[in-house]
């Protein structure tokens, strides 16, 4: 069934098709309506899981550990500081090697206070062994939910999906709804492999010694690589079943470009707009969005940047004291592998808004200037 | 694309009709978008939000600055925000207002839809006498005056979003519907 619906509720009607047996969260702006609409839908019947509600988001992401370790799909959602608070139990469901899957809605941290978007909340658990999906559209964002629980299960960690504050969690637009009748053909009953179970003891979150612990980073590291093909793999599963595919990149109008924008989020989407209007003048350049985030997807990115005379990154957050953080990853990707000039623009922090007019700036910069500090271009900020 | 911007306050449900305005063109098998200028809502400030409508996949993910028309649920608004800024020459302006505006200096160059939609919403029992819900009797006046979107669209989008009081809601669109006034 189409029907017009707010981005928030995306994250909501994905879920609902996904058999979850415990959801847990704690109210933030501007997740909000996530959880309100699937605490209803538990009032009602409509989907059988269990609403735990706590006094905070690190006890959120707990029941979730809980709940995951006793073997069933858990869920939750929040943004900004909510997710900071979670960052202990974060790093506990990886090393746990827990399936949970958690939508994050970008939301700037404060001080001072904001309830608009960037990406530093999220980009700040970059290191936690969480994978990273970026979402563009409400389409994008409900049947990624679906593809998160399977890839989670498949390489035994956890997945944040990640969606824009307001310019996608408040948007309304149209999504085609996934129904659970439909979605169990491609994502079948979850069956953990170990899980707490009275009549089978065993102990769990236990001391690792060195002999040990050493070993289990390096299994998450495997599992994180294998996650490169599994999440692609997914990809392409879901779209022989539903017929739509999102790729771990998606390269726009790349094909002879000189010049290649990278974006994510829905960013990534204006963008496009940007691209056609500067191809319609004769200008070559194209842009490449990441949705996959964790693992990076070094090969894709490889593949189509090496082609290009200049690469542009833009960044909707800052790693203080360094770069835009999608513009490391990009030169680390690419390192001593191509000597293309990679030029880092910092725009739209705290929720500025992100207009054709902003990206044909960068656009333009990037395509006229070769002499301009590469690293870091601040564009709009008025100091 | 069509790009709309609603003007209102805190209160008077100008984030609903930018969604309701969506669906009733979704209906229409248009592509849609809708979204609040995001602030803190306060009840009685004045809030902003923005409806895309296209023949084809809608990629802009940005407020809007230069809407082809424009709908104010507070006339008071044109006095204290710019609510003009960007509109495009020859625009639609769908004004809630129980004043002539014949006279207006927007008549110049846009095109103008009065409806005292204060009036309309009271009669049918929508919000307070003080703060009357206007959103569905403007939206009714809007697809009047513009002709961009049928009645029925409007009146089931109007099903589908509006949580209470669903026929008075309906009853109000369509009387601003038939009593616009409209100065071209």
């Amino acid at each position: 069934m189409r029907k017009v619906i707010m981005g928030n509720h995306a994250v909501s009607y994905g879920v609902r098709a996904c058999d979850v047996k415990v959801l847990s969260a704690y109210p933030i702006t501007p997740q909000t309506q996530v959880v309100e609409l699937l605490s209803e839908m538990c009032a009602s019947g409509e989907i059988d899981a269990k609403f735990i509600k706590v006094e905070s988001e690190h006890s959120a992401m707990t029941a979730c550990v809980g709940a995951s370790a006793a073997g069933v799909r858990a869920f939750t959602a929040t943004s900004a500081q909510g997710l900071l608070l979670m960052h202990e139990v974060l790093h506990w469901a990886v090393g746990a090697r827990l399936p949970i899957v958690l939508a994050n809605i970008n939301r700037a941290v404060g001080p001072p206070w904001s309830i608009w978007t960037d990406q530093n909340d999220s980009l700040s658990q970059r290191d936690v062994g969480w994978l990273q999906i970026y979402c563009e559209s409400n389409q994008e964002t409900q049947d990624t939910i679906v593809q998160a629980f399977k890839i989670a299960e498949t390489v035994k960690l956890p997945v944040m999906l990640v969606l824009d504050a307001f310019f996608l969690s408040h948007t309304f637009e149209i999504v085609d709804i996934l129904e659970a009748k439909d979605v169990r053909k491609f994502l079948p009953p979850y069956v953990a492999e170990t899980k707490i179970d009275v009549d089978d003891p065993h102990s769990f979150g236990n001391l690792g010694s060195p002999s040990e612990y050493f070993e289990l980073r390096y299994m998450i590291q495997k599992a994180m690589e294998e996650a490169r093909d599994v999440v692609k793999d997914v990809d392409i599963e879901f779209k022989e079943h539903f017929g739509r595919g999102y790729g771990v990149v998606h390269p726009y109008r790349c094909d002879g470009a000189d010049v290649i924008l990278v974006t994510s989020g829905t960013v990534a989407s204006t963008t496009r707009a940007v691209i056609d209007e500067m191809r319609d003048e004769g200008i070559k350049i194209g842009s490449l969005k990441i949705r996959l985030f964790r693992p990076f997807p070094v090969e894709e990115v490889y593949e189509v940047l090496s082609k290009a005379k200049k690469v542009a990154v833009i960044d909707r957050n800052i790693s203080f004291g360094h770069h835009g953080i999608f513009f490391q990853e990009i030169k680390s990707a690419l390192y001593g592998r191509t000597d293309v000039p990679i030029f880092g623009y910092i725009t739209g922090l705290g929720g500025r808004d992100v207009t054709p007019k902003v990206i044909r700036e960068i656009a333009d910069r990037a395509v006229s200037d070769e002499k301009q500090e590469r690293d870091i271009n601040w564009i709009g900020v008025k100091v | 694309m069509i790009e709309i911007r609603t003007h209102g306050r805190g209160g008077q449900g100008a984030v609903i009709a930018s969604e309701i305005l969506a669906d009733a063109f979704f209906r229409e098998d248009k592509f849609v978008q809708a979204f609040p200028a995001f602030g803190v809502e306060r009840r009685g400030a004045p809030v902003m939000s923005f409806t895309r409508i296209s023949d084809s996949e809608i990629r802009e993910r940005c407020q809007i600055y230069e809407p082809d028309h424009l709908i104010v649920l507070d006339p008071i608004l044109i006095e204290t925000v710019n609510v003009t800024s960007g509109l495009k020459e020859g625009g639609w302006i769908i004004i809630n207002t129980n004043r002539s505006m014949e006279e207006s200096e927007l008549t110049r160059k846009f095109k103008v839809a009065a409806i005292d939609a204060n009036t309309i919403a009271i009669k049918y029992g929508l919000g307070s006498r003080a703060t009357p819900i206007v959103n569905t009797a403007i939206l009714g006046a809007f697809a009047g005056a513009t002709k961009l979107v049928s009645l029925d669209a409007v009146l089931t989008a109007i099903g589908e979003f509006v949580p209470a009081k669903k026929e008075n809601n309906r009853k109000a669109t369509e009387e601003a519907y038939n009593s616009v006034i409209t100065i071209e």
